[in-house]
């Protein structure tokens, strides 16, 4: 029997999220190894399990995957969430790659001085209203369907439930204008796995704090 | 039978370059609609052709894809350049993140403030020197083989070679010690579509200069 996938990463969300998110959503039980200390970053980079010296890093398949994208895409194929054929994998390519880019934004605000934290995290609610959400709203309006492609679920669907909580948790009223998204949040949220994953005690990890960027700058030295 | 890939960006490398570079070595021949004023790009994004209002935007079997990845996944697929399985797609994409990691910095630099230039030019050149250069050197090694993953040429090979003539304008010197890196670039680059590729009066676009930033800074209204 194949072993659990192991992530390797800060105690927090940064760039591994997206990964757990998928993860549970598939019904992928997994297990974390946190990095907490110097020692143990530099032990990875040393014993050369680290292409690049950064992480996220996840064991998988016998294979030591990095990059966040590559990490991605791997198990969106493996847990059939990436399309039936390549028209649909462009079309759920080109979605994930539009919220990831939004996600991102909000974790690396964190790590910026307080203005300009601000300054990026309103760019996010901003970019979210006028470029992002409203494309999705068009997408689920002109099919009329229950997920962004193929009338199915797939990766699409989960980094765009993903990005609206994340942004909720900026501006609470984003969702306003876009009444097939709330219907869309309803609906994946009621997923068995992912309803288990938005559940207290799950590997959902919270939004970033002082705490965890101070630990992520001690452990990367930045 | 199907149109030529027609590809919408201004006439720059860009992040468009790289879809160049694929659709080249694969030998496709594709069309392209420059955006000259930052009028052009306005009704590009008013009659609903840019899904996130932005450019790269590709036109090909009928969709309007964009999103530099999208694009290129769905070109090297098509091309049979994403290898022979999942495994190995992962493979190659863990080697396709890394050069582009490496290739936004170079990317970004004209925009870079000149008082922080210097600086930020010596961070590129370490990045390459101890992070970026000794992994790919290191796959090389690590299976003897001409190309990154199973024995084939795939996009990374495409995507790294690119890489590494950005790398050699930047500095010669940085390619010093990788020997197996330019083995690669040499072989690539004598594939013949790579070598056409490579031509004068191919469609191969030039280093930024002046002239070309204040360009793209006034289409897409870059301060």
């Amino acid at each position: 029997m194949a072993a659990k996938p192991k992530l390797w990463y800060f105690h927090g969300r940064g760039r591994m999220e997206s990964i757990r998110w998928l993860l549970a959503a598939a019904g992928v039980e997994f297990e974390e190894e946190f990095l907490e200390t110097r020692e143990q970053y530099e032990k990875l980079q040393k014993d050369g399990r680290l292409l690049f010296g950064q992480v996220p890093l996840v064991e998988i398949d016998g294979m030591e995957l990095t990059q966040t994208r590559a990490i991605l895409s791997y198990l969106a194929a493996k847990y059939n969430l990436h399309g039936k054929d390549p028209k649909e994998t462009v079309r759920i390519d080109m979605y994930a790659d539009g919220t990831l880019d939004l996600m991102l934004m909000v974790a690396l605000a964190a790590f910026k001085p307080p203005e300009e934290k601000e300054e990026s995290l309103a760019l996010v609610v901003k970019k979210a209203k006028t470029r992002y959400f409203p494309v999705f709203e068009k997408i689920l309006k002109d099919h009329g369907e229950d997920f962004l492609v193929g009338n199915k679920f797939s990766w699409a669907d989960i980094q765009l439930l993903e990005a609206i909580l994340m942004v909720e948790e900026l501006d609470g009223s984003v969702l306003c204008d876009f009444p097939l998204l709330k219907e869309f949040k309803t609906r994946i949220s009621n997923i068995p796995t992912i309803k288990k994953f938005l559940q207290p005690g799950s590997q959902r990890k919270p939004p970033p704090d002082s705490h965890y960027v101070e630990a992520v700058r001690n452990v990367l030295q930045l | 039978m199907a149109g030529k890939p027609k590809l919408h960006y201004f006439n720059g490398r860009g992040r468009m370059e790289c879809i160049r570079w694929l659709l080249a070595a694969a030998g496709v021949e594709f069309e392209e609609k420059f955006i000259e004023q930052p009028e052009d790009l306005d009704k590009l994004k008013n009659d609903g052709s840019l899904m996130f209002q932005q450019v790269p935007m590709v036109e090909i079997d009928g969709i309007k894809l964009v999103q530099t990845r999208a694009i290129l996944n769905y070109v090297a697929t098509k091309y049979n350049l994403y290898g022979k399985d999942m495994k190995e797609r992962a493979l190659i994409d863990m080697y396709s993140e890394g050069v582009a990691d490496l290739g936004e910095m170079i990317l970004l630099l004209p925009l870079c403030p000149p008082d922080q230039k210097d600086a930020k030019i010596a961070q590129i050149k370490q990045s390459t020197t101890n992070r970026y250069l000794p992994a790919f050197e290191k796959v090389l090694k690590s299976h003897g083989q001409d190309y990154l993953v199973g024995n084939k040429l795939s996009k990374a090979d495409i995507h790294l070679v690119e890489l590494l003539y950005l790398v050699e304008e930047l500095d010669p010197s940085l390619l010093a010690n990788f020997p197996l890196l330019k083995g690669l670039k040499a072989r690539v680059s004598n594939l013949p579509a790579v070598k056409k590729f490579l031509q004068p009066g191919s469609q191969r676009k030039p280093p930024m200069d002046e002239k070309t930033l204040e360009e793209a800074k006034r289409i897409f209204r870059i301060k």
